[in-house]
């Protein structure tokens, strides 16, 4: 495989830019102003951009900015998953002269918002008094006070007065569908008849929370002209500017939005950082000073979105030879209390709900619903986690009754070149389901693997030595096994994303010979502010260090699209070449035809400042029609294959994950080290969601609020994981890439179930695959075993028989 | 209100602060030491980690009262200063040259639990580098090339100077 | 948002006995648990706390007429460390390194352990099973209380409102066997769902068990001793039929509840197939 990296690794990564004088320590390398290295950095690729200042402590992350005078701010919160909010009581023991109260009589604009552009918006920046409570935690007020000392007396003298009313928890009894989808292709009918077999599965998933390490922060400062900067850990600094301007009822020029150093996002911070930002500046414009909202790690577990919880439904028929014919699916996302990106989600959970797959006769019907529950929302794979666990589970499922192992089942329906999707969309390039998988199988030996857990079996060392007795201990502690996950992920956002958008990026060379991308993507850690600069000086010819990226503040870089759906390496990135070789065509007319990297410097001091911009355009293909689903709804997929092994504890059902190899087609890998992160860490997450990563909800009230309770991997729980790129370029954008973080989310869970099932015999068929489930599952088995088979664990539905 | 003194990167701090005051808000909010981060505040995450006496420690369960005349090392004293502006140590070279941070959030208080383990002569053995660093919560990289930097840097500091 | 209550640090034991009988404060030693309270985020922070670090009276491991004695003030880490504890009581090591991860074995102490009562405090089972003896003190005088008298209900301890935990001592038995499991739902930095501390005293690894002691956390609202467990396996063989019969017995024996960790149900069966798979072990069948 050819790599197709900008940059070649080199052994001395970073050379001192020139602009700065090298006065330094004989033996060190500048590679930051005033931070030195001692001899030469072995590494691959430009070494992260801001690096130095995370290793350093200099990066400046919104709770360490400071702002002289600045009040602390709070959110009075519903402690009821519905009610109506009768009033709120001020102590009159307490000087109310000493603080500021926002209610909802204070928002000067609109009193609700949406997520995003084009969706209705149903979410209350906060519930006006007489109004309606729908989640717990539900912000009903605010304060600000000079000293935490202050505001907490003041929390404590307000008093939130409601009259209960009834909840809805469960998605199957919501009678509210935000949005619904019906994608059919060929006839299911014709499909099942013509079937050998039919299979019928439950699948079910519950929140994930994002858990960045950085919880959310925002302080909002009051500007001269009635307007407000607002400073913050987000995502998406173009979401909350027009946020900012409907609740507050300012124009583009009086709302600035300034992204601070981003710890973490992987969703989390996509939407949410608005309604943060509105309720920062309410305070700040209300006292006239900056106003901090830093949130505590609890309230930012309690209040803010969680992945989607799903439950999917699955009947397929199938040739004896495991040839899919028909696929029947029905996907429930459990929207929480308000749309936020329900719709978006969906449309997505949809699109991806029949796995990588070629099948003629497809009905997927889906709908996203509301309960009383906080609103879900964002978070890395994005409704598509939420489907592959349960297309790859249901097809394990498959080809155990069929006799076929889980690898040539998938061999046999992966999309090649040329199917067609269920929305009716042609493959007609850059199909690399089969190559991840066999690079996948091949990495970890995978029939040699099977062949050790099904000897194992036989020698009654596995899952069929479990106990025959809940009480007893089997004779064996522990079981290992493998399995294999195979996903794809469309590029970029669901049909007309990106025409909503119309995102603009810019290069500019200013007058004193500096070359900067001006574009809105944030880097919170995935690698941004370095992979840019990157694509444009490959596209410019010169070294990525002469190439600077603007901060991510409103007032100075266009609006470049949202850093989300894993679009900034492949639209983003897709603009930038645009730009720079427009801005590289023109400096090189203008000198003769020489280089730009020759002449760009001297061009700038003759010629000042020139720009270049380019602008999103459709992408070639068939329209995507979002009412009927039909169409292209990703200019191109991505491809990701995973293999999982792991031991089950007999004795008490814990499941350690041994080891992963996560192969990922990015189209092009941009930078070797970035990319691998990328594979390395959505693995870790899909291994959490798989395993341990468990909101529990009680009376839509989430219980384990703390980082006690709401347990992630540590690094002695992390799989080794290795990661390995495959690259099969998206001919649709210039340097070929289709994006990448989100597809290792996706693919990570349902290898470990497999793996789990290899191990023990039993089915997983609710996420997460808690000791507890496991624990069931085997002891239900052992039962099973008596009468010869294993028996269906972890759930109170069995999911079907042949 | 209570007199406490002690030293914070070879620095000595004196300053007057209520005895249970947070060690992690004494050093973010009073000396202006941001480096250190707060994460969850029940020492789950790490976060806040700084090495106290030589031993790794969540800064958010120290009180005030208990460093006097104890010795205190951030992330800001790792590097070394020079006139001519500072100088990573060996761990955040290599912290550089794997990818060990992200979004870095979590990266001093890996930087410090991982010192800690380096200087009490741990090596390149990834078992025994996991449980170092067991008590600092990373959602990033899946804590791969954090082990990797690590490790480098256990081999880097084995090799004889110079080399 | 801390807004922190008013502390004195006391020099010597004396001192701190004196503030204790003036009026009833707080200890904090290594503030694992008492530090997330400060806040008042989590759970109320304390009215006035006392700070034993300075205690040096209160540090320091050591063996005694055949009994290991801990400070109170003595960290998980430097029982990890010590090469006292690895050649004489190995297993208090194995229990030590189940606790949190470096940053709260470097600063959480036994005594704080012991005094916070927690039903899942993690080294609590093996004091009971090893039937340690914790010594109390104030301005009145010193105590001895044996581990199975000294949590008496939900985070209730037998202290007196002015006392403070000392020292623990364990008796080391010859011929003693004892085995310790945590279970948790990860390997590190975990609260557990059932810890489990076996005990007894065998010659050969043929005979019959005696001075059987099982304890248990995590499955009752303070840690606890199961004596009908231990009465069962009294005396017994480590057989099958013995592993199964001690298994039902703790079972029956126990009264777990649902909450945020895990199920009464998990509990019940997890803890009755560690104790089998120990007998299991022990037996070599």
């Amino acid at each position: 495989m050819t790599s197709r990296t900008p940059e070649r690794p080199s052994a001395q990564s970073t050379v001192a830019t020139p602009a700065r004088p090298a006065v330094r320590p004989a033996e060190a390398v500048i590679i930051a102003p005033g931070i030195a290295v001692r001899g030469h950095l072995i590494t691959r690729g430009p070494i992260r951009r801001e690096g130095p200042a995370k290793l350093t402590g200099d990066a400046r992350y919104a709770d360490d900015l400071v702002f002289p005078g600045a009040w602390y701010g709070a959110t009075i919160r519903s402690n009821l998953a519905r009610a109506r909010f009768l009033a709120l009581e001020l102590d009159p023991g307490f000087d109310w002269s000493t603080v500021v109260v926002v209610t909802a009589a204070d928002i000067p604009g609109e009193p609700l918002m949406g997520a995003v552009k084009g969706l209705t918006p149903d979410q209350p920046v906060l519930v006006p008094v007489g109004g309606d409570i729908q989640h717990h935690s539900e912000p009903l007020a605010l304060i600000a006070a000079p000293d935490r000392r202050t505001l907490r007396a003041a929390r404590r003298a307000a008093t939130v007065r409601t009259e209960p009313l009834p909840p809805v928890f469960d998605p199957l009894d919501s009678d509210k569908v935000f949005v619904s989808h019906d994608v059919v292709a060929g006839d299911l009918a014709a499909g099942f008849a013509a079937a050998d077999m039919v299979l019928e599965g439950e699948y079910r998933m519950g929140h994930q929370e994002q858990l960045y390490i950085e919880n959310q922060a925002m302080i909002a400062v009051p500007t001269d002209d009635g307007g407000v900067t607002v400073h913050g850990s987000l995502q998406c600094p173009y979401y909350v500017h027009p946020a900012l301007m409907r609740a507050l009822a300012i124009d583009a020029r009086q709302a600035r939005v300034v992204q601070a150093e981003t710890g973490g996002g992987f969703g989390g911070k996509e939407e949410y950082p608005s309604l943060l930002a509105i309720h920062a500046s309410l305070l700040a414009l209300k006292c006239h000073r900056p106003v901090r909202m830093i949130y505590e790690r609890h309230e930012d577990i309690a209040a803010t979105t969680k992945r989607h919880p799903a439950v999917v439904r699955h009947r397929t028929g199938v040739l004896r030879d495991g040839t899919l014919v028909a696929q029947e699916i029905e996907v429930i996302l459990d929207g929480g209390a308000y749309c936020t990106l329900s719709p978006v989600v969906l449309g997505r959970s949809t699109t991806h709900a029949g796995g990588p797959y070629r099948c003629p006769n497809v009905r997927i019907t889906s709908r996203a619903v509301r309960t009383n529950t906080p609103p879900n929302g964002a978070f890395r794979g994005f409704g598509a986690p939420q489907v592959i666990f349960p297309v790859e589970t249901h097809l394990n499922r498959i080809a155990e009754a069929l006799g076929i192992s889980p690898l040539e089942i998938r061999r046999r329906n992966v999309y090649r070149l040329g199917d067609v999707t269920p929305t009716g969309q042609v493959l007609s390039s850059s199909v690399a389901g089969l190559e991840v998988l066999e690079r996948a199988a091949e990495a970890v030996d995978f029939d040699a693997a099977r062949a050790v857990t099904h000897r194992a079996r036989l020698t009654g060392q596995g899952w069929d030595a479990v106990a025959t007795s809940p009480l007893r201990s089997p004779v064996r502690a522990s079981a290992s096994g493998i399995g294999i996950a195979l996903a794809w992920h469309g590029c970029g956002f669901t049909g007309s994303g990106e025409l909503r958008y119309n995102s603009i990026v810019t290069i500019e060379l200013d007058a004193t010979g500096q070359v900067r991308v001006l574009a809105a993507n944030t880097e919170m850690g995935q690698g941004t502010r370095t992979i840019l600069p990157m694509i444009a000086a490959q596209a410019l010819g010169i070294p990525s260090d002469e190439v600077e990226y603007a901060p991510q503040d409103t007032a100075l870089v266009p609006n470049s699209g949202p850093t989300v759906a894993s679009r900034t390496a492949a639209i983003v990135g897709g603009l930038l070449v645009n730009a720079a070789r427009k801005l590289r065509a023109e400096v090189e007319a203008r000198n003769d035809g020489r280089s730009f990297a020759r002449v760009y410097r001297e061009d700038a001091a003759r010629h000042g400042a020139s720009r270049a911009s380019d602008q999103f355009k459709p992408f070639p293909g068939q329209p995507f029609d979002e009412h009927a689903f039909t169409g292209d709804p990703y200019p191109a997929w991505g491809w990701a294959a995973c293999a999982a092994r792991v031991d089950v504890d007999l004795d008490t059902g814990e499941v350690a994950v041994r080891e992963v190899v996560a192969v990922d087609d990015a189209g092009v890998v941009i930078h070797p080290i970035l990319a691998e992160g990328q594979v390395e860490g959505g693995t870790l997450q899909a291994v959490g969601y798989a395993t341990i990563e468990e909101m529990k909800v009680q009376d839509g009230r989430y219980l384990n609020d703390r980082l006690s309770t709401y347990l992630i991997p540590t690094a002695v729980d992390a799989p080794r994981i290795t990661a390995i790129m495959v690259e099969a370029p998206f001919d649709g954008v210039p340097h070929g890439a289709k994006g990448l973080g989100e597809m290792p989310m996706d693919v990570g869970a349902p290898a470990v179930i497999a793996a789990i099932h290899d191990a023990t015999g039993i089915w997983i068929d609710r996420l997460p695959a808690t000791p507890e489930r496991v624990l069931a599952g085997l002891t239900a088995s052992a039962g099973a075993n008596e009468s010869g088979r294993p028996g269906s664990g972890g759930h109170d539905r069995p999911g079907g028989r042949p | 209100m209570t007199a406490i003194r002690f030293l914070v990167n070879g620095a000595p701090v004196e300053l007057e602060a209520p005895g249970m005051r947070r060690l992690l808000d004494v050093l973010r909010e009073d000396l202006g030491l941001t480096g250190t981060k707060e994460g969850c505040g029940e020492g789950e995450c790490g976060a806040c980690s700084v090495i106290l006496d030589g031993d790794v420690v969540d800064s958010c369960l120290i009180p005030a009262c208990q460093v006097d005349g104890r010795i205190i090392r951030t992330v800001e004293g790792l590097a070394a200063l020079t006139p001519d502006g500072r100088i990573l140590d060996d761990l955040q070279a290599a912290f550089l040259a794997t990818g060990g941070a992200q979004c870095g959030i979590c990266t001093p208080g890996m930087l410090l639990a991982a010192r800690v383990y380096l200087d009490a002569g741990g090596g390149p053995d990834e078992d025994a580098i996991r449980e170092a660093i067991a008590g600092n919560l990373c959602r990033c990289t899946g804590y791969t090339k954090i082990v990797e930097a690590i490790a480098l840097a256990a081999e880097t500091g084995r090799r004889p100077a110079g080399a | 948002m801390p807004v922190e209550p008013p502390v004195e640090t006391p020099r010597d034991l004396a001192e701190a006995f004196r503030l204790m009988a003036l009026s009833p404060r707080t200890p904090i030693a290594g503030g694992t648990d008492l530090m997330v309270r400060i806040t008042g985020e989590i759970g109320s922070p304390p009215d006035q706390v006392l700070d034993l670090s300075r205690l040096e009276e209160l540090r320091g491991i050591a063996l005694e007429d055949g009994r290991l004695t801990l400070g109170a003030l003595t960290t998980y880490a430097e029982i990890r460390r010590s090469g006292l504890v690895a050649r004489s009581l190995p297993v208090l090591a194995e229990a030590a390194a189940t606790v949190g991860a470096v940053q709260i074995q470097n600063r959480g102490t036994l005594g704080g352990n012991i005094a916070n009562a927690s039903p899942a405090g993690d080294t609590l089972p093996l004091l009971l099973a090893l039937e340690a003896v914790i010594e109390v003190g104030g301005a009145r005088g010193e105590r001895s209380i044996p581990a199975d008298q000294f949590w008496i209900a939900y985070r209730t301890t037998a202290l007196a409102p002015d006392e403070l935990v000392l020292r623990v001592r364990i008796p080391l038995v010859e011929a003693r066997q004892v085995r310790f499991r945590k279970v948790g739902t990860r390997r590190a930095q975990a609260i557990s769902k059932v810890v489990l501390a076996l005990a007894w005293e065998q010659a050969d690894r043929k005979d019959r068990w005696s001075h059987v002691r099982l304890a248990l956390g995590s499955v009752a609202d303070r840690p606890i001793r199961a004596r009908s467990t231990e009465l069962y396996l009294e005396g017994s063989r480590a057989t099958l039929e013995t592993a199964d019969g001690a298994a039902e017995t703790v079972a029956a024996e126990i009264r777990p509840i649902d909450d945020v960790r895990s199920t009464a149900d998990y509990r019940r069966q997890v803890t009755a197939r560690i104790l089998h798979r120990i007998i299991r072990d022990a037996g070599g069948w």
